[in-house]
């Protein structure tokens, strides 16, 4: 059984000039001690869905879903107090930007020592010494001294090993990490990714990395789900996904990665992601598809099969048929 | 909420500037509500002595302390009663609207337009000149407002003209404050910049470049000191030191009035309700201003 | 730290030389001689009035005249007063706990009520609750004060005759006055009654002069709140599967006391605006009416002195606020 299984999920926000569906009908699999990239571009619903399954959104959210399991319990039909007792402990989560996740007001320790508190019940000696067992396991220089900085005294890549540390604190089941090194200098981004991979060698919990660049799905994921304009268009294992992207969008991202260019020019994709106001009647990505006719911009298409990585494609790219035809 | 700040972006026919401050402003329905009781404030001061149904001066002796006409003994030739000296409450409210509405409207004109060419100054001056300017505004601000308006018309002499006078020169301080503060943000902007590089003068710089951006937040303080100078004016009034009787300013009558405060309600209460609701009302309209003029805070 | 103090006390000084030198040119912009104003019906003959000029240095610049104010002034001489011939600096702090016993109350009945009622409305943005309590509040920051103390007067004294309309105390207790705060001396010294009628004396000044302060900080508590509510530092809070009472308690509260505090050290100054109005209709014996009494007596040397004093006041006051604001705020505190 999976870790976490979500079947059509939807979100719906409601803003000043009407409804915006930010997710539309998607399903998620992740199984334990698995790591699912999920990718796309920004604006096309990645952080959205795991918010909801977190249950962070804002009020003006509505969240519909035929089911959310997570180890066992359904989410969507946990009353608040049961769900807390899940979420923070079992299933954590850390954001993209380290610096102002962090209450300012508070020292680090104190925000670290409080989940340890709530969830755990441990008593004071025993929520200091595991603070510091855990700023040493992120990799926390000086742990006894950190513990009582405020976050404005720390640099971005320090809070978010604190971040992190907090997250891991209950040993969850389940991370999802949005974005972990998006703010982050390039220097530090790659200790961060390999110290989320090492936690998750460590301690066996499934991750789920929500992220915009091909370069860290390719080293850190196994399998990757890739998402547009609020849908699931693709999902298959990392290797095949390379090799074979069925989507054109999917074939587009690849062919934008600085180390696949065959031509001097980087090719890129022409247009932004669908906003509330231009959806299109048939596929979401039909205005800036190259492949694409008549059928795709009066019909929206219906995901294909698990041989063809589920696209969202009425023609998807590297099938033997095509190749015959 | 970064999905959907993106689906805004690419919204593609924006609606004018006005339209949309239309939009936001008919949204709050409490602005609206006294957007409708300001134009009435301002009907009544406009046209005060031709719709009030007495001579607001006019004494009827005979008809002394009448209470309204729902109370037993009230007539309803003088609706609201009459005060101590047989004067029409009702005419003497409806001309008082335009002593509020003058002193809201001078008091408002002499503090922004002084405080907003201080604060430009401020804004656009080396910093010495400046730490000048700043010094003395708070200088000014360490005096309680009202503290410091009574002197100065204990100073001047008191009446409506010095009390406005006295309030402009409190109430100026913030807005130099406000577009000071508004200049120094603007100016960091790449477009002021580019203004210079092409070769603006400082004047131009200062009045049509930056001024323009600085005004949203100007415009509300506008209406806030609106209703402080009608409050203030009126505490003035109440301790003498305003318009002086028998004018019909609304301070000025609760200060008649307060010896008969246990014997007739009536002379009391009017004049104070017509103050606050003519202050809510404005209050109301820059809650609305606020929220349709400031992007930060509208809704996501 | 210590460096922002010393910043902040730097720049305390020029602002009380120019609030010196504001209330020093005050006497000499008067209309009228304030000599012979001081003489009063009687009038003077010409040596006495060479001897009275000679007596307040008129005679003399008008820079030694204002070097001499100053130095006075530091060393706690303000002159004295036409009406009591006593010193003005005794006169006000003789009266000064009046006002600040009033002020106090007003301050706790204010944030004891406004901070509340501001998280409330906060956390139920946009419903019921919300719209009320905001409602009231606008009510509130809009309310001519001397007029809300008449309604209260006639609602309280006259109808239903719960409160006495004016001074701080009946007049059948006496006692010593031992702190000048009447709901400490009337408790200390004992006399049956006499704490329940110095309570009753301060319930409706309290009320009157704490609206605005109560509106003021309710509005700014709310959308300080409203603010921080939207911070990412919250949404860590709730992924922790932090309970909301203590998100919205201590997590963002914390937070937005920040500028709430700000609020609270500013409306100091209104306070004392207020407590002009406030004790000329209630007779409370404090600052604010003896300012008004001696505006209207033409005292210059109280009304001069009285206007430094409390502008020194609202500075020493927003000295603190700067300081308490460097406390509450850690990004201030440990640079």
């Amino acid at each position: 059984m999976s870790l976490l299984r979500i079947r059509n999920l939807s979100v719906d926000f409601a803003t000043a000039s009407g409804p915006f569906r930010a997710v539309d009908s998607v399903d998620i699999d992740v199984d334990t001690g698995e790591i699912l990239a999920i990718v796309g571009e920004s604006g096309s619903g990645k952080s959205v869905s795991m918010l909801a399954l977190m249950g962070l959104l804002p009020w003006t959210a509505t969240i519909t879903a035929d089911e959310m399991m997570f180890d066992g319990h359904d989410l969507s039909k946990l009353g608040p107090a049961a769900r807390r007792r899940i979420v923070g402990k079992d299933l954590a989560m850390i954001f993209q930007e380290p610096m102002s996740s962090l209450n300012p007001c508070f020292t680090v320790g104190w925000q670290i020592k409080e989940a340890l508190r709530f969830h755990l019940g441990l008593d004071r000696a025993a929520r200091h010494a595991r603070a510091i067992e855990l700023f040493e396991q992120v990799g926390i220089p000086a742990p006894e001294k950190r513990l009582s900085a405020f976050p404005h005294q720390m640099s971005g890549g320090m809070n978010q090993r604190v971040m992190i540390a907090m997250a891991i604190s209950c040993r969850p089941k389940l991370l999802i990490a949005d974005e972990p090194t998006t703010a982050l200098d390039v220097t530090i981004q790659a200790q961060i990714l390999d110290l989320l991979t090492g936690l998750r060698k460590e301690t066996g919990m499934g991750l789920v990395l929500i992220t915009h660049d091909m370069g860290v799905v390719a080293e850190t994921a196994e399998r990757v789900s890739v998402q547009y304009a609020g849908q699931k268009i693709e999902e298959q294992p990392v290797a095949d996904l390379f090799a074979t992207p069925h989507h054109p969008y999917t074939a587009a991202l690849l062919d934008a990665l600085p180390e696949r260019a065959t031509e001097k020019k980087l090719p890129t994709i022409p247009g932004v992601v669908p906003g509330q106001f231009d959806r299109p009647a048939g596929c979401l990505f039909s205005p800036r598809c190259k492949f694409a006719d008549a059928l795709c911009r009066a019909t929206p298409p219906k995901p294909q099969g698990r041989d063809l990585g589920l696209a969202r494609c009425h023609y998807p790219l590297n099938t033997d048929e095509r190749a015959a035809s | 909420m970064t999905e959907t700040a993106a689906a805004a972006v690419t919204e593609t026919a924006r609606p004018n500037r006005l339209r949309e401050f239309w939009y936001y402003f008919r949204e709050n329905r409490g602005a609206v509500i006294g957007l409708w009781v300001f134009a009435v404030f301002v009907f009544c001061a406009a046209l005060g002595p031709w719709i009030a149904p007495h001579d607001p001066t006019q004494q009827f002796r005979e008809y002394t302390l009448l209470p309204p006409a729902w109370q037993t003994g009230g007539s309803w030739e003088f609706i609201l009663g009459t005060d101590p000296l047989g004067r029409d409450m009702l005419s003497r409210l409806i001309v008082g609207a335009r002593y509020s509405f003058f002193v809201g409207v001078v008091v408002v004109s002499i503090a922004a337009s002084g405080g907003i060419l201080i604060g430009l100054i401020a804004g656009f001056s080396p910093t010495w000149l400046d730490a000048i300017i700043m010094r003395i505004m708070d200088i000014i601000l360490a005096f309680p407002s009202l503290l410091l308006a009574l002197v100065l018309v204990a100073i001047l002499g008191p009446s409506l003209t010095n009390a406005m006078i006295a309030i402009a020169i409190v109430l100026q301080p913030h807005y130099v404050r406000l577009t000071r503060a508004s200049v120094l943000s603007e100016k960091q902007k790449d477009y002021v910049t580019s203004a210079r590089v092409a070769g603006a003068g400082l004047v131009r710089l200062m009045f049509v470049t930056v001024l323009p951006n600085c005004l949203a937040p100007i415009i509300v303080q506008g209406a806030l000191s609106f209703s402080t100078a009608i409050l203030d004016a009126a505490a003035l009034g109440f301790l003498g030191m305003g318009a002086q009787p028998p004018t019909p300013e609304w301070g000025t009558m609760l200060a008649e009035a307060r010896e008969f405060i246990l014997r007739a309600w009536w002379v009391v209460t009017f004049p104070g309700l017509a103050i606050l609701v003519t202050v809510l009302a404005i209050n109301l309209m820059g809650d609305g201003l606020r929220d349709a003029l400031d992007p930060k805070l509208k809704r996501s | 730290m210590l460096k922002y103090l010393a910043s902040r006390l730097l720049t305390f000084i020029p602002t009380f030389i120019g609030v010196t030198l504001i209330s020093f040119s005050f006497i000499r912009a008067l209309p009228g001689d304030p000599i012979v104003v001081m003489a009063g019906e009687r009038g003077l003959s010409e040596e006495r009035y060479a001897e009275l000029v000679k007596q307040f240095g008129f005679d003399r610049p008008v820079y030694v005249q204002f070097w001499e104010y100053l130095t006075g002034v530091l060393q706690g001489d303000l002159g004295n007063s036409f009406v009591t011939k006593k010193p003005v600096w005794d006169e006000f702090f003789a009266l000064f706990p009046a006002t600040l016993e009033l002020s106090i109350c007003a301050m706790i009945f204010a944030v004891a009520l406004g901070l509340p009622a501001g998280v409330i409305a906060a956390v139920n943005r946009g419903k019921f609750f919300d719209r009320a309590l905001m409602s009231t509040a606008l009510v509130g920051y809009s309310m001519p004060i001397f007029w809300w103390a008449l309604l209260l007067i006639i609602v309280f004294s006259g109808n239903l005759g719960w409160t006495p309309v004016s001074g701080r105390i009946d007049l059948v207790y006496y006692f010593p006055n031992a702190t000048g705060f009447m709901l400490i001396d009337s408790l200390v010294s004992g006399q049956k009654g006499a704490f329940a009628s110095a309570v009753r004396h301060l319930i409706l000044p309290t009320i009157v002069l704490g609206t605005i302060p109560l509106a003021v900080i309710a509005r700014q508590t709310r959308s300080a709140m409203l603010e921080v509510l939207g911070e990412d530092y919250i949404r860590t809070a709730r992924a922790k599967g932090m309970p909301p009472g203590r998100i919205n308690g201590i997590h963002a509260l914390r937070n937005a006391l920040i500028p709430v505090v700000t609020v609270i050290g500013l409306s100091v100054g209104t306070l004392l605006a207020g407590a002009i109005l406030t004790e000329t209709i209630f007779s409370w014996p404090g600052i604010g009416k003896w300012m008004v009494d001696s505006i209207f007596r033409r005292d210059y040397p109280v009304v001069q002195g009285g206007l430094l004093l409390i502008a020194v006041m609202v500075m020493i006051v927003n000295l603190t606020v700067d300081v308490l604001y460097g406390v509450i705020n850690p990004k201030i505190r440990k640079r």
